[in-house]
Order: structure tokens, then C-alpha cells, then sequence
């Protein structure tokens, strides 16, 4: 079986009807089913991997509350509305809500990601942090698993921002779709892991929220989510360039404008790209800054659980 | 020192729940015929800061065997706990556990381990079934085997029923239950129990007892648990007072109490004087009259009444009996109760073993 046949595998439900315990009356006489618990390998880490992922998953489907606002929040597009009139002037008759799209698709998606990460913290308050790190696998596959089940779960909140894409004037293309859906989990993953990487260290939850307001905040608005990057003031460009968000949200954005009817006037205004020192930057390398910068963390956080006894 | 693993390797799963529970003496042969202890412990030393919570200890566990650490909160039972599951590292000398050394082969320690906190550490948004099954994944059990093992498991603690309820609606015993049942669902060689039952009614302390001795009896595990319940180490084999980071002395409970000494005698009288005098004439026993009472220790106290009766002249209306307590015990080697240890050490240190427990 392949690591990705056993993530797909059936929901943790009752099991089937386990087979009658032998006849022996159960007071008198425990029956013994003696198990063994094999030497660690590869297979027990991807178990390892793929349980601590159904667990998010299955916490996730019983979150009503979670799955509520999930929904409501993509509705952010509401301020677009709000806002095009003020800044009609311009957006080259683009619709500024097809403009901020891609931001507030990232938007729903780290945030999201971030409360899956928050929920370390939480384990680590109730105690239940501690019969995980005491099982006989590499603390990286619980990190792995945990990090997996974040980027899903703000995945498919990504993927419901996706799905409001008419709203807002960007086309249902197979191409676009499969593009954007793509990009947003790479991002959703790289979020999760920078949050596992910062509960591996923030043992408070206040803290661990007060850090991601600090960051997610800036990291929004330094994105070019509102704006297009280029013409910025030096400072303002240094800090665009510095911002990860940045990498994400400007590949969406070529991608989305690539499928919209619009003169090149309006296309070089509002979706410039973004250049290294006059370099610009190709949709691959920056998703591989995306990527690049997630993996990084996940092993920051990785050797952050391993080494925390 | 190490053993052949596959002495431990049950039959496969083709057996399961037959051949194996009709040998009783063969479930067994695997942990307790071995020569090595599940536990040895060598100069184990904890420092946090400036404060040494564990001072150097050494111990050894049989196999089979129901072990108590008993002490006052704050006396290092939990950070010498926590040292054994591999949980935290020692500052200094090392233990082996299951026949696998702490610090290089925690992979092996914890696989042949299982642990019950002080702390609840279930998932409360889970049912009892998914945390079991849970648990059943990171260990690695095979999946065959699970199914009538988490039955067994659950019923053993009465919760089967309930294996479908949410954890965070149970009751805090039934927690406690479910957490003893998941601490055992993998076969450990060494069951961990900190504070097993520490808050809990008496009658929910009472049925955990009871599975903890159905345990020993079906699988031959090593129980290691602490506790600061006297009563409660009297069900243990041996047990190892700490307190202050140090085993003060290890022996069994009724070893402990008569080296202790003396069981307390009191006798109630007509005429108390006439009955000092007498006791002073015929054994040479020196008496006192406390609680209203003719009191006096004797080391035998049940083999003493009846010659008592034969012997002294003047009626008695009562009498009774007092073995010596564990409270006892641990008065006589500490010079305190164990309740004014826990006052004057609980504020000291518990901060630090929580501290350094929640990692």
C-alpha cells in the first residue's frame, strides 16, 4: 500500500463489528489478545503521519462554529464592493474586486491555516501534546501529519474562495482553477508550517494569537494584495519583496489577469509582476520561494519537536 | 542485560484470544522468566537550576512486579517518572527500562511502555473509541489485532458502552478509566501510573485497583506507580519512599511496618494503676494511660492478647490493636507526616515539574 492509498483511507468510525470475545465469562477470566508494537520503520511513521492527519480532520467536521466562519469569510469581498467605487478611478475598468481576489484568497487561507496550528498549542494545554510525543515514532512524522492537516483543512477553505470566483468577474477556467487551487495549497501548507514552527516555542495561546495577528497583519498588506508592485516607494518595495505573501499572491494574480479580456495599458498597470532588481520573477521560481520557505520551517520545526523533551 | 526481542513476539494473529489465554503460564514466560529487571535505575539525577529534584537515586524494578513510589508532591516521583518514559533526560547517571536504555534506545523504551499521567492527556473533542484507535495507529499495533483489543481493553474498565460518547462529556474517573484502559491497549512490558488515582472518589479508586491486579494476572506486566495515599501502597509489592529527591528506603510494606516496630495495644480497664502494675510484673512492659486508655507497644500485637488474657489478673473490657501504618513508616524515617512534607515542599518544586512536564 502506498503512503498515499493509506491517507485516503476510511475514516476513523467503529470498527467493524469486532468478532465476539471467546465465550469465557470476561470477569473470570480475561482473554488475552496480546498485540506488539513493532520496532519503528517508515510504515509506522506514515501511520503515525496519516492518523494525526484524520485527527485534524476529524476535529475540523465536529468544529460547527469553525466551519461556519469558514464560510462567512470569504464575504470580505463585500469591502471590495465598498471600496471600488472610491478607487474606480484606477483600476483601468478592472473591478477592484477582481484586483484584491487573489489577496483575499490568501487572506481566508492563512488564516485558516494558522488556527490548525494554533490547535499545537492547545494540545500542548490539555495535555494531550504528551501521548503523542511518548509514541514510538520520529516526532518529524507528527509534525509532518499535523502540518498536512492544516494545509487541508485551509485548503478546502481555499477551495471555497475558489468556488466564488464568478462573483467577482474571474472566469471558471479549468487552467486558472487548477493553477490558483494549486498555488493556494503550497501556500496553506508553508502558513501551517511556519505556525507549527512558532508552537513549538509559544506555549501560551494568547501569545501564539497575538504573534499571528503581529505577523499575519503586515504580512497582508505588504503583500500587494490591495496594490499593484510596482511603482512603490523604496521602502515600501524593499518590505513587498521581503514579504513571502508577496510570492503567492503575485503568481495568482498573473494568473487570473492572464484570463481576463483587458487592455495591455491596464494589464502593465494593474498585475506588473514582481522583480528582482529589474529581473521579473517567473510563476515557478515564485512558488518555489513558497515552497522553499515552508519546507524550511517544517524542518525548524521538526528539529524543534525532536529536540524538545 | 538485553533479551532476545523474540521472546516477547506473540503468536500471530491467527491465535489471538485463544491459544494464548488457555496457557496461562506461557503469556507470562516471555516478560518474567527473564533475569533482568523491567527497571534499573543508577545514579538518575535531575537538576533544574539550582534545585536537584531527583539526587542520585538507584533502584531496580523486578519484572511482574506492582512497584510504588510514594512520597509527598514535590518529593521527584514525577521528574523521576518522566526520566523513565524518556520524556526528559537525565542530568546524570541512567536508568534502563524493559531491558532498553533511556537515553539510547528511547524508540525501544517507549515502545515497550505505557504511561497514565497525573495530567489527562485524551483528546476531549474525540470519542473513547477514536483515542484508543488513535493511539493504537502510533503504536503501530496490527490492524487485525486492534479491534478485539480495544474491546477488551474497554470492557476491562466498563466503558464499551460508551465507546462512542465524546471524552470531554465523561466524568473525571471515567476519564481516568479511559486513560488506564489506552496505557495498556499496546501489551506494555512496564505500566506507568503517576497519581492513578489522585482526585477520584473511593469507589472509582477502588475499581481502578482492581484493574490494575487484573492486569498483573492476565499479562504479567510491571506496574511502577506513584502515589502519596498510604492506603493505597499497601497494594503494592515493594515500595520506595522518596522525598526530597532521595529514596529513603525501598523494602515491602509489612517489611516497612515492622521495622517500624511495634504494634499499638490498648486496653480498657476497671482499675487502670492495678493494671500498669500488673503489666510492669508479668512481661515487663512499661504502660501509659493515653486516650483514656492503658496504651503500650508490643512487636507482635495479635500473638500478644491472648497471653495477656491468660496472664493478667485484672478484667478487661476492651481491647485493641493497632498494626503499624505506612504513615507510621514514614514518619519514622523522615521525622514528618507526610501531609506537613507536602506542605512545606509542594511550593517549592511543583512549579518546576510542571514546567518542565509540559514539554
Amino acid at each position: 500500500m502506498t503512503p498515499a492509498e493509506r491517507l485516503a483511507g476510511a475514516p476513523i468510525q467503529t470498527p467493524p463489528a469486532p468478532p465476539p470475545p471467546p465465550s469465557a465469562p470476561a470477569a473470570a477470566a480475561l482473554p488475552i489478545a496480546r498485540v506488539h508494537v513493532p520496532p519503528r520503520s517508515w510504515r509506522g511513521d506514515a501511520r503515525a503521519i496519516k492518523i494525526v492527519w484524520r485527527r485534524e480532520m476529524i476535529r475540523f467536521g465536529q468544529d460547527r462554529l469553525r466551519i461556519v466562519t469558514s464560510l462567512v469569510q470569504p464575504f470580505l469581498f463585500v469591502l471590495g464592493t465598498g471600496l471600488s467605487r472610491i478607487a474606480s478611478a484606477g483600476t483601468h475598468g478592472v473591478n477592484l474586486r477582481t484586483f484584491v481576489y487573489p489577496g483575499v484568497l490568501c487572506m481566508a487561507v492563512m488564516f485558516t491555516a494558522m488556527f490548525s496550528a494554533a490547535s499545537l498549542v492547545w494540545d500542548r494545554e490539555f495535555g494531550f501534546l504528551r501521548e503523542m510525543m511518548v509514541a514510538p515514532v520520529r516526532r518529524g512524522s507528527l509534525v509532518v501529519g499535523k502540518c498536512l492537516g492544516g494545509a487541508t483543512v485551509a485548503g478546502a477553505q481555499g477551495a471555497i474562495v475558489i468556488a466564488l470566483a464568478g462573483l467577482v468577474d474571474v472566469p471558471y477556467d479549468p487552467g486558472l482553477i487548477a493553477a490558483v487551487f494549486a498555488l493556494q495549497l503550497l501556500l496553506a501548507f508553508s502558513v501551517t508550517a511556519f505556525g507549527v514552527m512558532a508552537a513549538a516555542r509559544v506555549s501560551q495561546m494568547q501569545s501564539f494569537m497575538a504573534l499571528m495577528q503581529m505577523v499575519i497583519m503586515p504580512m497582508f498588506f505588504l503583500a500587494g494584495s490591495l496594490f499593484p508592485v510596482s511603482g512603490l516607494p523604496r521602502w515600501l518595495e524593499i518590505l513587498n519583496r521581503i514579504d513571502p505573501l508577496t510570492y503567492a499572491v503575485d503568481p495568482m494574480r498573473r494568473i487570473v489577469f492572464s484570463h481576463l479580456h483587458i487592455a495591455p495599458a491596464a494589464r502593465q498597470a494593474l498585475d506588473p509582476g514582481v522583480t528582482w532588481w529589474g529581473w521579473r520573477v517567473p510563476t515557478l521560481v515564485e512558488a518555489g520561494v513558497v515552497a522553499g520557505l515552508g519546507a524550511l520551517m517544517l524542518m525548524v520545526a521538526i528539529a524543534a519537536f525532536s529536540r524538545g523533551e | 542485560m538485553t533479551q532476545d526481542p523474540a521472546a516477547h513476539r506473540p503468536s500471530p494473529p491467527a491465535s489471538f484470544g485463544r491459544g494464548v489465554g488457555s496457557a496461562p503460564g506461557d503469556s507470562a514466560a516471555g516478560g518474567r522468566g527473564a533475569p533482568a529487571p523491567a527497571i534499573r535505575v543508577r545514579g538518575l539525577l535531575k537538576r533544574f537550576g539550582d534545585i536537584e529534584a531527583v539526587r542520585g537515586i538507584d533502584f531496580d524494578v523486578h519484572s511482574g512486579e506492582t512497584f510504588g513510589f510514594l512520597g509527598p508532591n514535590g518529593a521527584g516521583k514525577t521528574s523521576t517518572i518522566n526520566m523513565l518514559c524518556t520524556l526528559s533526560r537525565p542530568t546524570a547517571g541512567g536508568a534502563q527500562v524493559a531491558g532498553h536504555d533511556v537515553l539510547t534506545e528511547r524508540d525501544d523504551v517507549r515502545r515497550h511502555i505505557g504511561l497514565v499521567f497525573q495530567d489527562p492527556t485524551l483528546d476531549g473533542y474525540l470519542t473513547a473509541e477514536q483515542n484508543l484507535r488513535l493511539h493504537a495507529e502510533l503504536y503501530g499495533i496490527e490492524r487485525d489485532a486492534v479491534a478485539l483489543r480495544m474491546r477488551q481493553v474497554l470492557e476491562m474498565v466498563g466503558l464499551w458502552e460508551r465507546r462512542a460518547t465524546r471524552v470531554n462529556t465523561f466524568s473525571g474517573g471515567m476519564k481516568r478509566r479511559l486513560e488506564i484502559a489506552r496505557g495498556f491497549l499496546h501489551s506494555p512490558r512496564v505500566l506507568f501510573l503517576d497519581e492513578p488515582t489522585i482526585g477520584l472518589d473511593p469507589q472509582t479508586r477502588h475499581s481502578i485497583w482492581r484493574y490494575i491486579r487484573e492486569l498483573k494476572r492476565a499479562e504479567g506486566i510491571t506496574i511502577f506507580l506513584t502515589t502519596h495515599y498510604m492506603d493505597e501502597a499497601e497494594y503494592c509489592q515493594r515500595i520506595a519512599i522518596m522525598d526530597h529527591g532521595e529514596i529513603i528506603v525501598l523494602d515491602s510494606p509489612q517489611a516497612l511496618k515492622a521495622s517500624v516496630g511495634r504494634d499499638r495495644v490498648q486496653i480498657e480497664t476497671d482499675d487502670d494503676e492495678a493494671a500498669i502494675a500488673e503489666l510492669r510484673r508479668q512481661f515487663g512492659i512499661e504502660a501509659t494511660v493515653a486516650e483514656g486508655r492503658v496504651t503500650f507497644g508490643v512487636p507482635e500485637g495479635a500473638q500478644f492478647v491472648p497471653r495477656l488474657f491468660s496472664k493478667l489478673g485484672a478484667p478487661i473490657r476492651s481491647v485493641s490493636v493497632a498494626r503499624p501504618s505506612l504513615d507510621d513508616v514514614f514518619m519514622s524515617y523522615t521525622g514528618t507526616t507526610i501531609r506537613d512534607a507536602e506542605a512545606s515542599s509542594a511550593d517549592r518544586l511543583r512549579p518546576f515539574a510542571r514546567v518542565m512536564g509540559a514539554r
